[in-house]
């Protein structure tokens, strides 16, 4: 069972918390204008890769934050644990909220 | 019922091989022949009786069910799983393939249990397993004349038919094959009658295995004063040291496990866990561990679990899980009387039993010469010490003054004897020759040691090969853990103490305890062994079956099959053959089958791979898993605040997620109580002429507070809500990106920067969470605070053409359609409690939902009941509100199935052009698009009386197929009490273009066939006037 450290609660189990998915995708600003690749790739495209992955977790038993983790897939060591805050902003993170 | 365990029989070879004089130790106790008059840590004062398939015998506390059938001289315990062939013991730990039987009786009937590990009390009951119709004479024994026929893979290959034909071979075969198979039986009776218990700690070091080393570990982790858990599967601490006597610092072994304990003990932050075994080894070094607080007793103490399971998350592991014996693959190494040499020590030395009289030692490793002075000096003879080794160490030279005949180059070819276990083995010299036969009743194999890996492995890495060991060594760690003493392969005593202290040392100075040097080991007086060589198996001379798996009945000719045929790797050969597949996960037979694999692929034993071990270790009981959590406590239960209200008018109740919701609400009619369909629609009728309330409490509430409140909704929902003026309500539909319908609801504006909005039962979370996402994840530019408020609300819904006359009664505000119109939302006190009314329908009718705080829900509930009583008005449950939704054509779960567009359900012309929302470009891909998608259409039976129901397959005509091209699938359906007959909602292909046609409804799982007429999803009212009635 993972140990993730909640940057408001502290390390918590697992169980307090839902994987909500990919960490690295980007919602289109425009989602009407966006091309046919960007749209799906914010959709449907996934990357399943083996090493460090950063995906969003939702501390739904918690602080109900959503929370950008770092996991490597291979060795499940988490790296970071940071806000997910405008994560999926394009053009990179919107300002993060402070722990 | 006749015991099958008659002592002459079953050991008279053995009873008449040694002179009787020549053993005055081993028939001294009373009823126990093979119990040895001196030693062992068994308490002589406190006889136990016991039944083993009905027999009664006797042992001794202290002893292991094994120990105590062998001190019977009980030696066929078991039958094995294929071809049913007598078994024994064959080792005195949790490695045990071959003595599983069954334990208890009743609810507390146990299956697979290892005799090994089974603690005798008084009163045990015990039975053999694999046996039919007894262990004696079994016919199961039949499959294994027929074992020429049946070798590995026989299963796949006789019995799978080819592709194609339907129906194979194994149809007929299976049930007389899945009758004969399997390991033990369920029990017979339940449920459990004992509780199980769960804990969760937290641990600086946690230490697995009170050996020598982990003993040490232990004590040099808590000397440093980290938290320490250390846990031992067995009863007694003190590990390999329970099985020899060595000398410790100048005293005895077991003083010096007494002092390490009784050291433990007074350290305030050490818990020490016996009975407890850490069976899985998970991410970020959680671990699980069974304690078995009551399994040594007939029954659980009052108010004690009869198992507990430990969640352990521990900063610093150390894993002295110490190491297995190898058998030896030799012709008809199964038989009773076959052991491992270090089980041979432990019964002899622990358990003051002799395994048999006249002894044969054999194996590659000086064990073989610890073990014969070990039996010697309980009085057993030795007749021969078998080592292939050419050279024999100094080793040898101790047995031989003990009269035992060395044969160094030489091995066991074949054991030989009948059901009751060995009476001679048949032995070869390497370099050729006749074989000789050597008599004796007891066989003792010293293949050499397999660490035990397992946790390791499981917690990431994959074990490595040491040539020198000819063993797998645990890999370079992936987690906070180290391995020590024999579990890495320092099998010598005092290496096990010292890598243990080094070991305990370093975690705890890992864990932030201590400078990390270790303390000074202990002297202990030891030979130093002659080279180790392993023998993998020994060649037949022709005859017999050699297992490298006794569990599965895998034998060296199954493992050359499967070489033969192509499952050569080491994950093909174990599904090939069930090598390692059985309930001891392989822990005697794995490396064997490498090791043999390896041989005839002419490799390395590390070329053909390495098994991955998977949690637990050893079996562990359901009840353990589930602990409290069991009936009633399985999941949380959900009621709303007028639950009891519902229960006490005869309402039963149904699962909604995890609330309890009535269905309907049980009268009396003609004496008798309605059946739900009276109650039911009853309940419609009368909502439809005079006025019904319903608990509405379980759907979804969610508060919306922030400048941007009407930005968001405009962008999670596909309509508009730029217009929605305060104390106004909306139908909201909500999509995912993709384009099709999330969920749907009512969302109201209590003020300028305040909605309050509901969504479906099942959906409440799933709602909450795609709000939140949103805004922290999508546009953390929006100003929008989103609460859940579900549980802060009752909700009561008051439907039907009196339900404003109703509520006027208790309501301090006017209610009239004119300071309340359809979608209003005005503030009030409804029988003196702070409400919000809202002027929303379900059902069609004119209808109001009145949110009071939950506190007060039961008391405005009963108030409504109270001022409608003239109106006779009635409560309504489940049923009757789905009735008339579906008459309304109102699509609700069934038809939010998760393929649904806004256009399917009959909404398209909701969806706002105006506006960018989630899931408006998902609905611009084409297949959305497709006017041949099933859409949602209302069926009516043709003969306005044949019952539909849901799940049903609409097709043009039901006398084609199969197959059938299906057009669509009934949803939803209801005997509608306004038209009186049945209708169902359906999503068909083309939809409403098919107004008017004659189509199929057809279940083949339940034969029904009805004609059906496609009509407009809405049944009543299609203008809507009834909602303003
Ligand atoms: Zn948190």
């Amino acid at each position: 069972m993972l140990l993730i450290a909640c940057p408001w609660c502290g390390p918590r189990d697992q169980t307090e918390y839902t994987f909500v998915g990919d960490g690295t995708v980007r919602r289109p600003a425009d989602s009407l204008g966006a091309g046919e690749t960007e749209w799906l790739d914010w959709v449907f495209i996934r990357d399943n890769p083996r090493g460090p992955h950063k995906e969003i977790w939702q501390h739904a038993s918690g602080c109900r934050r959503f929370l950008l983790v770092t996991r490597d897939t291979l060795t499940m060591r988490i790296e970071r644990v940071e806000s997910a805050v405008g994560a999926a902003v394009p053009g990179g993170r919107a300002q993060g909220a402070a722990a | 019922m006749t015991p099958p365990v008659d002592l002459a029989a079953s050991h008279g070879a053995g009873a008449s091989l040694a002179p009787r004089d020549a053993e005055p130790a081993t028939h001294a106790a009373a009823h126990q022949p093979f119990r040895l008059a001196r030693g062992g840590m068994v308490d002589r004062s406190r006889p136990l009786t016991f039944r083993f398939d009905g027999a009664l015998l006797s042992g001794l506390a202290g002893d292991s069910l094994a120990s105590a059938l062998l001190a019977n001289g009980v030696r066929l315990v078991g039958r094995s799983f294929k071809y049913h062939r007598p078994r024994g013991v064959l080792t005195a730990g949790s490695e045990e393939p071959n003595a599983l039987v069954g334990l208890r009786r009743g609810a507390r009937f146990e299956p697979n249990t290892r005799a090994t590990v089974a603690e005798l009390f008084e009163g045990l009951d015990a039975v053999s397993q694999h046996c039919w119709p007894s262990l004696g004479f079994d016919l199961g024994a039949l499959n294994a004349l027929l074992a020429p026929l049946i070798p590995a893979g026989f299963y796949y290959k006789t019995f799978m038919g080819p592709r194609g034909t339907g129906t194979g071979p194994w149809m007929f075969f299976e049930r007389f094959i899945r009758r004969a198979a399997g390991l033990g039986r369920a029990p017979d009776a339940w449920p459990d009658p004992d509780a199980y218990d769960q804990r969760s700690i937290h641990v600086d070091v946690l230490v697995v295995g009170a050996g020598p080393a982990g003993l040490a570990a232990a004590l040099a982790a808590g000397r440093a004063g980290a938290r320490v858990l250390l846990a031992d599967e067995q009863s007694a601490l003190g590990g390999a040291l329970l099985r020899d006597r060595a000398t410790i610092d100048g005293r005895p072994a077991d003083a010096w496990v007494a002092a390490a304990a009784s050291e433990l003990a007074r350290m305030a932050d050490v818990t020490v866990l016996p009975r407890t075994t850490v069976f899985g080894y998970y991410d970020h070094n959680f671990l699980s561990a069974v304690e078995r607080v009551a399994d040594h007793l007939p029954e659980p103490e009052p108010h004690r679990p009869r198992q507990r399971l430990w969640q352990i998350r521990a900063q610093q592991v150390v894993l002295a899980t110490g190491a297995v014996e190898r058998p030896i693959v030799f012709a008809d190494n199964d038989r009773p009387g076959v052991m491992l040499a270090s089980a041979a020590r432990t019964y002899v030395n622990r358990y003051a039993v002799a395994p048999g009289c006249r002894a044969v030692v054999f194996g590659g490793h000086d064990d073989e010469y610890r073990t014969s002075a070990a039996l010697a000096a309980a009085g057993i003879t030795v007749a021969a010490v078998i080592d292939p080794r050419a050279a024999v160490g100094p080793g040898a030279a101790h047995a031989r003054a003990g009269g035992s005949e060395i044969l160094a180059g030489h091995v066991v070819t074949r054991a030989l004897g009948g059901a009751g276990g060995v009476r001679a083995v048949e032995v070869t010299a390497r370099a050729g020759g006749a074989p000789r036969r050597i008599d004796c009743d007891l066989v003792c194999m010293a293949g050499g040691w397999t660490p035990v890996v397992h946790l390791q492995s499981q917690s990431g890495p994959k074990p490595v090969w040491d040539q020198a060991l000819a063993a797998f060594v645990p890999g370079a760690a992936r987690q906070a853990e180290r391995s020590a003493g024999a579990a890495r392969g320092q099998i010598a005593r005092s290496a096990c103490l010292a890598d243990g202290l080094a070991a305990g040392a370093a975690a705890a100075q890992a864990a932030g305890f201590g400078d990390g040097r270790a303390p000074t080991a202990p002297s202990v007086v030891e030979s130093e062994d002659a080279p180790f060589e392993p023998i993998w198996h020994v060649p037949s001379r022709g005859g017999g079956k050699r297992f490298v798996d006794f569990q599965d009945d895998v034998t060296a000719e199954d493992v050359a099959l499967a070489e033969r045929e192509g499952f050569r790797s080491v994950e093909h050969l174990k599904r090939y053959t069930t090598l390692g597949m059985g309930t001891d996960q392989g822990k005697t037979a794995n490396v064997n089958g490498l090791a043999i694999m390896a041989e005839l692929r002419k490799l390395p034993i590390p070329g053909v791979g390495t098994t991955t071990f998977r949690p637990p270790y050893t079996p562990v009981t359901w009840g353990a898993l589930a602990g409290r959590e069991v009936g009633l406590h399985f999941n949380p239960i959900r009621r709303t605040a007028i639950h009891d209200w519902h229960v006490a008018n005869g309402a039963p109740l149904q699962t909604a997620g995890l609330w309890l919701r009535p269905r309907w609400y049980v009268r009396r009619r003609n004496g008798r109580p309605e059946t739900w369909q009276e109650a039911s629609q009853r309940e419609a009728v009368q909502v439809r002429n005079g006025v019904g309330i319903c608990d509405v409490s379980t759907l979804g509430k969610i508060e919306l507070q922030g400048p941007d409140v009407i930005e968001l909704l405009n962008r999670v929902y596909c309509n508009g809500f730029s217009t929605l003026a305060v104390g106004k309500a909306r139908y909201g539909l909500m999509l995912r990106e993709d384009g099709l319908v999330l969920d749907d609801g009512t969302v109201a504006r209590l003020a300028e920067d305040r909605i309050f909005l509901t969504t479906t039962t099942a959906n409440a979370i799933k709602v909450m969470q795609h709000l939140e996402y949103y805004l922290q994840v999508v546009w953390p530019e929006l100003r929008v605070q989103a609460t859940s408020v579900t549980e802060q609300w009752t909700a009561i819904a008051v439907s039907g053409p009196q339900s404003r006359a109703l509520l006027a009664r208790l309501a301090d505000a006017d209610v009239g359609d004119a300071s309340l119109p359809h979608m209003g939302v005005i503030h009030a006190r409804v029988a003196g409690v702070p409400a919000r009314i809202f002027r929303i329908s379900f059902t069609g009718e004119r209808a109001f939902e009145v949110n009071v705080p939950s506190d007060r829900g039961l008391h405005v509930w009963e108030a409504l009941m109270a001022a409608g009583k003239d109106m006779d008005i009635m409560p309504y449950g489940l049923e009757a509100m789905g009735t008339m939704r579906i008459e309304k054509g109102h699509p609700a779960g069934a038809e939010l199935d998760g393929r649904t567009t806004p256009d399917d359900l009959g909404m398209g012309r909701l969806v706002s052009t105006k506006k960018e929302f989630v899931g408006r470009r998902g609905l611009e891909r084409p297949g959305l698009k497709d006017p041949a998608r099933q859409k949602l259409v209302g069926l009516m039976p043709a003969d306005r009386q044949s019952r539909l129901r849901g799940g049903m397959q609409v097709v043009a005509d039901r006398k084609v197929g199969p197959p059938n091209e299906t057009l669509g699938h009934t949803t939803s359906s209801a005997m509608s009490p306004t038209l009186g007959h049945p209708v169902a909602l359906a999503l068909v292909s083309g939809g409403l273009a098919r107004r008017g046609e004659r189509l199929w409804a057809v279940s083949p799982v339940t034969g029904m066939e009805v004609e059906v007429e496609v009509t407009a999803p809405c049944f009543v009212d299609p203008e809507g006037r009834r909602l303003h009635g």
